[in-house]
C-alpha cells in the first residue's frame, strides 16, 4: 500500500533531526494558523500563488530562496562545529551517517534551491521592465516553474522528516549513489528532487531567452540592452543548453537504481566515469549561470552610483559571450587525478585559465567606471567593492587549481572548499545581494534599512574570511575534504576560526532579516514615491515602485543605452504623465501552475517510496490537469484604457502631493 | 597577513615536500600564484585607491560622466592577462606532461611494483614481486622509484600522500597508475581524497620510506604475517569494516589484484573475459558459443 514508506522512516530517535522537524511544523503551522487568522487565503491565492504577474513570480523566488538559504546555513554551522569539535580525536555530535547526509544537502540546496531561485527571481523582477516589456514571454509557464522549483525544494525538506537523504556528496557520484552502495532512499530524494527542479529551471531558461529576443521595447537594439539583461540572456542560454544534460545524467541514473540497468554501475559493463563526465558537462557552465547574471548587477550597480556610464559596454558584451561559450569546453578540470592522460589535462587546464582573461577584463571595466565617477558608498556598492577584492582571490586560487600538477596535490581539499566558496560567497552570493538590495524598492516601493544592510556586509564579509581563509591553510596542510572527524591539534586551532567565522556569516544573516523586518515596519519613512530612487540608467527606473501591474502605462521607445538615463537628461525631469492612454493586452492569472506543481510534488513522493498505485493516480491527475488546461480559451484580456488612465492619475497625484 | 600562516612551519604538508614530485608542484604553486599577483594586487589596490579617490563627496576628484572607452585601456586589460595566461599556459603544457601521474620515474634502482586496491574502509597493498601485501600500511625504499597500480574494489576513492605528491583517483574495473619516490627515509600519512562513503574519514595509512635493510626487514616482517590471502580470506577482509588494524600477508594468490581489476574476484566472468570473448564472437560472426569461462575457486 505505501510501497518502502513505513513508519520506521521517521528519524524519532535523533534528537537533532527531531528538534528541526518540529521546528519546521511549528514554524508551518504558525504561517498557516496567520493566514486563517487575518483571512488572507482569499488574496495569497488569488494575488500570488495563482499569479502570472513576473514580479510576483520573482518575490515568490526570492522568498523560497532566503528559506532555503536558512536551512542551507544551518547545514553549514552543523559542518563547522562538527568539524570543530571533532579535531582532536573526538567524535563530536554527529555521526558519519547524518554528517554525510548534512555536508550533501548543504551543497544541493545552497547551488540548486538558494542560489537558482533568487538569480531566477531576480531576472524575473528585473529584466521585463528593462527592456520596457508588460510581462515574460509565457507568463504561465513562469508560474509553474516557480512550483517545479517549490515542488523540489519540498521533497528535500520532506526527506529531513521523512526517511533521509543522500549521503553522497552533492553530485553524487556512483557507484557511490547505485543501489548496491545506496540502498536507501536518501539518492532517490536528491534524484527526483533535482528532476522536477530541473525541469522548472529549464521551462524558465526557455521563458527568459524568449522574452530577451522577442519582447524588447522597440529601438532596443541588442547593443542598447543593459548588461544584466545581457548576462541573463547568456545565463539562460547556458540553461538550455546544460540542463538537459542534468536531466538525461540522472535519469540514467534512475534507471540504474529503479529498473536494474547498468549505465554507471560497477557490474554489467556500467562505467561511473561517464557520469562524472557528464555531470561535470553539466556542472562547470552551472557556475558561470549563476556568476553571470552576478557580473550583471554589478554591471549595473557600479554604474548607477558612479553616476557614469559603463566603461567599455562593448568589451563587456564580448566578456560575456566569451565566457558564455567557453564555459563548455572547462569540465574536465573538476577530475584532472582521474587519470585522462597529460594531452588531455593540459587542454582542459589552459582552456579554464582562458576563461580568466574576460573575467578579468570585467573587473578591470569596472574599476574604470568608478574611474572619474562620483562613487556612493551604498550597501549595493559596498557589496561590489567587496566583490571585486574577494573573487580576484578566488579566481586566483582558481586558476591555480587549473594548473593539473599543481590540482594534484589540492584537489578535493580544503583548498578546493575555500576556492568555491571563495566565488560563490564573493561572487555569486554578493551579487546576489547587491541585487536585492538595488532592486528592493522596485518591488515593493521602500528602500531597506542602510544601516543593517552595512552591519549585514560587513559580517559577512569578516565572516567569509574568518570561515575560509583557514580552509586554505587547511588544504595545504593536507586535509581533505568531507572529513567527519580527524586527530590533529594544528588543524583543530584552523577550524576553530574557520567555526567562528561561520558564527559572523550567522550575524550578517541575522542582521539581513532584521534589515527586512525593520524595513517593513518603516516602510511609511522609507517609501519611495519616485520609481527611481537612486537616479538609475536603465528602464526598470522608468516606471512607479512597485510598478502597476501593467509595467508601463505605454511602452517605452529606446534611443540609446542607459534609456531612461537619457531621456531624463533630454526631458530634465523623470516620470511624467502622458495625455492619453490606450487599452492594454494581460494575461489572466491561472491556478493550473500550482495544481499542477502540487500533483507533481506528490508524483516525486510517491516515485522515492514506490508507491505505485500513488504514482499512476498523481501522473494521472498531472496530466489531466496540463492538458485541460490547454481548453482554457479564456487566458487574456484588455485593461480598458479608463482603467490605465486612472491608475495613472492616482498614481501622480500621490506623487505631487507628496512633493 | 594572510600569508604569514601559510608560509610558516612545517605544518603546510604541501609545502614540505618529501620527495621530487612534491617539490615540483610545490614549486608550481609557487610560480602560478606569484604569475598571477601581478595583476592580483594592483587590482585589489585600485579598488580601495579608485573607490577612495572617486568617492562622491570627494569633489576635488575629475568627473567625466560621458566617458567611457579608451582604446589603451582596453589593450592593456586584455592584453596583459593575456600575455600572464601564455606563460602559465606553457607551465601548465610543459608539467601536465613532466608531471603525468603515469609517467614512470627512472632511476638506476630497479623500481618497487604496487598493486594498490582501496576497499570499504581500508587499503589493500600488494607487492608482486615480493609475494606479500599487507593492509593499511604501506613500505617501499626511500630514494628508489615507487611504481603503483591501482583499482578499487567498491567505489571510487582517491590515493594520495600529501608529502610526496600527486594523488590519483582508484576506480572499480579500471586502473590507474602513479609513480612516486621519497627523498629520505620517513613515515609520511596518507589517505583517501575522494569520499567513498560512512567509514571514509578513517580511511588513512602510514607510508613509510625506509632505508634498503629496514625495507628488506619489513617484508621479512611481512612474510611472518597472516599466511596466504587466498581468495576466500580476500572476500572475507571485503565486507565493509572500519579501522582494520595493520596486517600483513605473507603470500598473495597470484591472480588477486587480476581478478579485483577484472570485477571476478567473486568468482563471475572476468571482464577481459568476457571482452576478448566478444571480439572472438565478432570476428567469428556470432558463431562462438558463449560458455561460462568461471573457473573454480578456493
Amino acid at each position: 500500500m505505501f510501497g518502502k514508506l513505513t513508519l520506521e522512516a521517521i528519524p524519532y530517535h535523533e534528537p537533532i533531526i527531531m528538534g528541526a522537524v518540529a521546528m519546521m511544523v511549528l514554524g508551518g503551522a504558525a504561517l498557516v494558523a496567520g493566514i486563517t487568522f487575518f483571512r488572507l487565503w482569499g488574496p495569497l491565492w488569488s494575488k500570488w500563488l495563482t499569479s502570472v504577474d513576473h514580479k510576483n513570480i520573482g518575490i515568490m523566488y526570492i522568498i523560497l530562496a532566503l528559506v532555503m538559504l536558512l536551512r542551507g546555513f544551518a547545514d553549514a554551522v552543523m559542518m563547522r562545529t562538527q568539524q570543530a569539535l571533532a579535531s582532536t580525536g573526538g567524535a563530536g555530535p554527529l555521526p558519519p551517517e547524518h554528517f554525510d547526509q548534512v555536508f550533501t544537502a548543504h551543497g544541493v540546496i545552497m547551488i540548486f534551491f538558494m542560489a537558482m531561485p533568487f538569480m531566477v527571481g531576480l531576472m524575473n523582477i528585473v529584466v521585463p521592465l528593462q527592456i520596457g516589456a508588460r510581462d515574460v514571454a509565457f507568463p504561465y509557464l513562469n508560474n509553474l516553474s516557480f512550483w517545479l522549483t517549490a515542488a523540489g525544494a519540498l521533497l528535500i525538506n520532506i526527506s529531513l522528516a521523512v526517511g533521509e537523504f543522500a549521503r553522497t556528496g552533492w553530485l553524487a557520484y556512483p557507484p557511490l549513489s547505485e543501489l548496491q552502495y545506496s540502498p536507501g532512499v536518501g539518492v532517490d530524494y536528491y534524484l527526483w528532487a533535482l528532476q522536477i527542479s530541473g525541469v522548472g529551471t529549464l521551462l524558465a531558461g526557455v521563458n527568459m531567452i524568449t522574452t530577451i529576443l522577442k519582447m524588447r521595447a522597440p529601438g532596443m537594439t541588442l547593443m542598447r540592452m543593459p548588461i544584466f539583461t545581457w548576462t541573463t540572456l547568456c545565463s539562460n542560454m547556458l540553461i538550455v543548453a546544460a540542463f538537459p544534460i542534468l536531466t538525461a545524467t540522472l535519469a540514467m541514473l534512475s534507471l540504474d537504481r529503479y529498473l536494474g540497468m547498468h549505465f554507471f554501475t560497477n557490474d554489467g559493463g556500467g562505467n561511473a566515469m561517464m557520469y562524472v563526465n557528464l555531470i561535470w558537462a553539466w556542472g562547470h557552465p552551472e557556475v558561470y549561470i549563476l556568476v553571470l547574471p552576478a557580473f550583471g548587477i554589478f554591471s549595473e550597480v557600479i554604474s548607477t552610483f558612479s553616476s557614469k556610464k559603463l566603461f567599455g559596454y562593448t568589451s563587456m558584451v564580448y566578456a560575456t559571450v566569451c565566457i558564455t561559450v567557453l564555459s563548455f569546453i572547462v569540465w574536465l578540470h573538476h577530475f584532472f587525478t582521474m587519470g585522462a592522460g597529460a594531452n588531455v589535462n593540459a587542454f582542459f587546464g589552459i582552456s579554464t585559465m582562458i576563461i580568466s582573461i574576460p573575467t578579468g577584463a570585467k573587473i578591470f571595466n569596472w574599476l574604470f567606471t568608478m574611474y572619474r565617477g562620483r562613487v556612493q558608498f551604498t550597501v549595493p556598492v559596498l557589496w561590489t567593492l567587496g566583490f571585486m577584492v574577494t573573487f580576484v582571490i578566488g579566481g586566483m586560487t582558481g586558476v591555480l587549481m587549473a594548473v593539473p600538477a599543481a590540482d594534484f596535490v589540492l584537489h578535493n581539499s580544503l583548498f578546493l572548499i575555500a576556492h568555491f566558496h571563495n566565488v560563490i560567497i564573493g561572487g555569486v552570493l554578493f551579487g546576489y545581494l547587491a541585487g536585492f538590495t538595488y532592486w528592493f524598492p522596485k518591488a515593493f516601493g521602500f528602500k531597506l534599512n542602510e544601516t543593517l544592510g552595512k552591519v549585514s556586509f560587513w559580517c559577512w564579509l569578516v565572516g567569509f574570511y574568518l570561515a575560509f581563509m583557514p580552509l586554505y591553510a587547511l588544504g595545504l596542510m593536507g586535509m581533505t575534504r568531507r572529513m567527519n572527524h580527524v586527530d590533529n591539534v594544528v588543524w583543530h586551532n584552523y577550524l576553530l576560526v574557520a567555526a567562528l567565522g561561520a558564527a559572523i556569516i550567522a550575524c550578517g544573516i541575522g542582521a539581513f532579516v532584521l534589515q527586512i523586518l525593520v524595513s517593513v515596519l518603516n516602510r511609511k519613512a522609507l517609501r519611495d514615491l519616485t520609481g527611481d530612487p537612486w537616479n538609475g540608467r536603465t528602464l526598470e527606473w522608468a516606471t512607479s515602485s512597485p510598478p502597476a501591474f501593467y509595467n508601463f502605462p505605454q511602452t517605452p521607445v529606446v534611443t540609446a543605452r542607459d534609456a531612461f538615463w537619457e531621456q531624463k537628461q533630454a526631458t530634465g525631469a523623470g516620470l511624467q504623465p502622458l495625455p492619453a492612454y490606450g487599452k492594454i493586452h494581460m494575461p489572466h492569472n491561472t491556478g493550473t501552475g500550482v495544481i499542477l506543481g502540487g500533483f507533481i510534488a506528490v508524483l516525486g513522493f510517491a516515485l522515492i517510496w514506490h508507491i505505485w498505485w500513488l504514482v499512476v493516480a498523481a501522473f494521472a491527475a498531472a496530466v489531466a490537469v496540463g492538458i485541460g488546461h490547454t481548453f482554457n480559451e479564456n487566458r487574456d484580456y484588455y485593461v480598458p484604457s479608463e482603467t490605465v488612465a486612472e491608475t495613472e492619475r492616482k498614481y501622480f497625484k500621490q506623487l505631487t502631493s507628496q512633493v | 597577513m594572510a600569508a604569514a600562516p601559510l608560509l610558516s612551519g612545517c605544518d603546510m604538508a604541501l609545502l614540505d615536500p618529501a620527495g621530487p614530485i612534491g617539490a615540483e608542484e610545490k614549486s608550481i604553486i609557487i610560480l602560478a600564484t606569484c604569475l598571477m599577483l601581478i595583476v592580483v594586487i594592483p587590482v585589489i589596490a585600485m579598488v580601495f585607491l579608485f573607490a577612495w579617490r572617486y568617492r562622491a563627496s570627494n569633489k576635488n576628484a575629475t568627473f567625466k560622466p560621458e566617458w567611457d572607452h579608451s582604446s589603451k585601456i582596453e589593450v592593456a586589460v586584455w592584453g596583459i592577462p593575456c600575455v600572464i595566461i601564455a606563460i602559465l599556459a606553457y607551465v601548465t603544457w610543459v608539467s601536465s606532461h613532466t608531471l603525468e601521474p603515469s609517467r614512470e620515474l627512472v632511476s638506476d634502482k630497479k623500481a618497487v611494483e604496487v598493486e594498490v586496491v582501496s576497499m570499504d574502509w581500508k587499503w589493500l597493498f600488494i607487492y608482486p614481486d615480493l609475494n606479500v601485501a599487507s593492509v593499511n600500511e604501506l613500505a617501499f625504499p626511500a630514494g628508489t622509484p615507487v611504481h603503483f597500480k591501482l583499482t578499487s574494489a567498491t567505489v571510487m576513492n582517491s590515493f594520495f600522500i600529501p608529502r610526496l605528491g600527486s594523488q590519483i583517483y582508484t576506480m572499480p574495473g579500471m586502473e590507474t597508475k602513479l609513480s612516486l619516490v621519497a627523498d629520505a627515509a620517513g613515515d609520511f600519512d596518507g589517505l583517501s581524497a575522494n569520499y567513498s562513503g560512512g567509514g571514509f574519514s578513517d580511511m588513512h595509512f602510514v607510508a613509510h620510506a625506509m632505508t634498503d635493510e629496514a625495507f628488506a626487514q619489513w617484508v621479512e616482517k611481512a612474510r611472518a604475517g597472516e599466511g596466504k590471502l587466498t581468495m576466500a580470506k580476500y572476500r572475507e577482509l571485503a565486507k565493509p569494516s572500519e579501522k582494520d588494524p595493520v596486517t600483513y600477508y605473507s603470500e598473495v594468490e597470484p591472480t588477486l589484484y587480476h581478478d579485483i581489476l577484472n570485477k571476478c574476484s567473486d568468482g563471475s566472468t572476468c571482464m577481459d573475459a568476457a571482452v576478448s570473448l566478444a571480439m572472438a564472437k565478432e570476428v567469428a560472426g556470432g558463431d562462438v558459443q558463449l560458455c561460462n569461462p568461471a573457473k573454480p575457486r578456493g
